[in-house]
């Protein structure tokens, strides 16, 4: 078990680097740092001052060293946007997409798994026909699509919620959450289904293809045989083994509605990383970029973890046997 | 015979399809005996699985009892809702697969899904399943049942997690066991462990058992009385030592023969010609006439009943010619 950890750490460190290594490229390669820095009338003797109090001149792996050793404090340098710390405006952004990431990515779950137990236990039935034909909707359309028809339904037409913002929040500390008020609960509702949308018919999909398919087992039979009900046999039997394989999709896709949120965020102008990183790109902010890009990769890397771990409680099969890696990146 | 404990008649079952329904088992008629081992044999299709199958009300759809009755212990079964026959199953019929690495959940332990099968039929308590279930793993010889019992079944070998299905069927104590198959998957060494095995533990228990095999040599060392199946179909029944020893009808005759004699040198293993029909394609008149070397007019036009044939029963118009003429 022990063991087991360890080697996944250290995977993990060497995913980090890597993610590191490209940040670092961009950061350094892409345009040219000093000349994001300071102004059209600096003088080149300026510049080469600037270049070697940044450090700029030093070799390229003292360069990339000093950048991890500083990416590990969380210092990410300046924006030349905002001309703050990178770090910074991070930490402003990040509960907004967290929050928003994380509501989504519970609708997906607690919607998307009863559907799917209900239309792979009924397979026939109208209302797993129905259910079935709009979550082919739901996989099919793209976010910012989805995103705009909300908008138009509840905010424009009816008037109910909110089209943008996050609504009034509450700081605790540095984290600022809207979940304590009506007004961020309000908001929180249309971005949080269009986020939760293509995660949720991926789910119900996946964990109805994985109960069909585990009601086909031997042991599903034999357990229909020993004549337990069928609620056990459904939900302590089956439901149980379809969601070994659902763990490691729905970990995998928390990773992805974090980094994807970038869409949703923009259709609603949600004030997180991704509306953040949007308006960077466009401004060519190569520090909050590289930031960006690790910060994401964290959130994978860690999720990973998380999930080998999970795998790992559910599944006895791997506790003995070596070789739990294979479920990885 | 006494009192049967499960009475099937005239059962018929089918298979609806795209392409019209097809008749998967057609007018089958056997009894079993409290106690007795009644062996089904027939090759690969010929519906005795689906025989097990239906008895115990697991058919998997769009498969469905079309006719006929099940009775057991004087009740009929095969019309009964699911839930009553959900209680049924279990605690007095136990059924047992072919196949022990597939037949048990891989992420409960062995003494999990002993407990609660335990629980569910006799309503015992945590500490009495858990007893319960050492008693039954250390009737069916598993060792060291104290340690085992917490493992999981990926931690067993295949004769292992046999026993433990065993252990499983039997846990209720069900006045009948169907047991499909249950050494195919196993290591010849270990089959003649687990058929030992269940047929003390059956016997002890007075447990009547249905043994669907294509293995002649386990039906003659453990069954009573055989059935021989062909295409969905009955086509004899009788003690076992008179369907070995004479057998009544062709296709029995044929299966007999085919069985190898250690010492016996033979150029070729016999074998029967041609192969059974595909369910869609069964010949009228008798389903086996286009593979018997008897086989006259009437096998081609008029199906054979189920009759007596000497000391057992044949579905066989060479029988009924004798009778007559």
């Amino acid at each position: 078990m022990i063991a087991f950890i360890l080697r996944r750490l250290v995977q993990s460190v060497a995913v980090m680097l890597t993610v590191g290594c490209i940040a670092f490229l961009l950061f350094r390669y892409v345009g040219d740092p000093v000349n994001n820095m300071v102004g059209q009338d600096t003088s080149l003797a300026d510049r080469a001052l600037l270049r070697q109090q940044l450090g700029l001149t030093d070799p390229a792996a003292l360069q990339f060293a000093r950048f991890l050793g500083r990416a590990a404090k969380g210092d990410f340098g300046v924006s030349y946007q905002y001309a703050r710390p990178v770090g910074e405006i991070i930490a402003e952004r990040l509960p907004a997409t967290l929050e928003l990431s994380i509501v989504a990515a519970l609708l997906a779950l607690a919607v998307g798994v009863p559907m799917g137990v209900y239309t792979g236990l009924h397979r026939t039935g109208l209302l797993s026909r129905l259910v079935m034909a709009f979550s082919l909707i739901g996989v099919s359309l793209p976010t910012f699509l989805i995103g705009i028809l909300l908008i138009v339904v509840f905010s424009v037409e009816l008037g109910w919620l909110p089209s943008f913002g996050r609504g009034a929040v509450v700081a605790l500390g540095w984290w600022t959450t809207g979940l304590l008020t009506a007004s961020g609960l309000k908001s929180l509702i249309l971005p949080a289904i269009t986020l939760a949308l293509f995660q949720m018919t991926l789910i119900m999909r996946l964990v109805r293809a994985e109960m069909l398919e585990v009601l086909r087992t031997d042991y599903i039979k034999f357990a229909r045989a020993r004549g337990l009900p069928n609620r056990l046999v459904n939900f302590g039997h089956a439901l149980k083994n379809a969601l070994v394989p659902v763990i490691t999709i729905t970990g995998l896709q928390l990773g992805a509605i974090i980094a994807f949120a970038i869409i949703t965020e923009t259709v609603f102008q949600w004030p997180g990383m991704g509306f953040l990183i949007v308006q960077a790109i466009g401004f060519a902010d190569i520090p909050v970029m590289a930031a960006y890009l690790m910060l994401v990769a964290f959130f994978f890397v860690a999720i990973n973890l998380i999930v080998d771990l999970l795998y790992y409680a559910v599944d006895p099969r791997l506790r003995i046997e070596r070789g739990g890696g294979a479920y990885g990146l | 015979m006494s009192q049967p404990l499960l009475e099937v008649e005239h059962l018929r079952v089918e298979i609806p399809t795209r392409r019209g329904v097809l008749t998967a088992l057609d007018d089958v008629s056997f009894a079993i005996a409290p106690g007795e081992v009644l062996g089904v044999v027939g090759e690969s299709g010929a519906g005795k699985s689906l025989t097990g199958a239906a008895v115990i009300g697991l058919l998997e759809p769009p498969a469905r009892v079309a006719g006929g009755r099940i009775g057991f212990a004087g009740r009929r079964i095969d019309d009964l809702a699911d839930p009553a026959m959900r209680r049924l199953r279990g605690k007095e019929i136990g059924a047992i697969f072919q196949d022990p690495l597939t037949s048990l959940d891989p992420l409960y332990t062995i003494g999990s899904q002993l407990a609660e099968t335990i629980r569910v039929h006799l309503g015992l308590g945590r500490a009495g399943a858990r007893r319960r279930a050492l008693e039954l793993l250390n009737e069916v010889g598993i060792p060291a049942p104290e340690r085992r019992i917490d493992q999981y079944p990926h931690q067993f070998s295949g004769g292992m997690r046999q026993r433990v299905v065993i252990a499983l069927a039997l846990a209720a104590n069900p006045r009948l066991v169907i047991a499909d198959e249950p050494t195919t998957a196993l290591d010849v060494s270990i089959q003649a462990q687990i058929i030992a095995l269940l047929r003390r533990l059956t016997r002890e228990h007075g447990t009547a058992v249905m043994l669907v095999t294509h293995d002649m040599g386990v039906i003659a060392e453990t069954a009573d009385r055989v059935a021989v199946m062909y295409a969905g179909r009955i086509v004899e029944i009788g003690a076992v030592r008179d369907v070995v020893l004479r057998p009544q009808h062709p296709y029995t005759a044929g299966l007999m023969g085919a069985i190898p004699v250690l010492g016996a040198r033979r150029e070729r293993l016999l074998q029967i010609d041609g192969a059974m029909p595909r369910l869609g394609a069964i010949p009228g008149g008798c389903a086996f006439h286009p593979r018997c070397a008897h086989a006259f007019d009437r096998c081609r036009s008029e199906r054979p009943e189920l009759l007596p044939a000497g000391p057992s029963a044949a579905a066989c118009w060479l029988h009924a010619e004798a009778d007559h003429g």
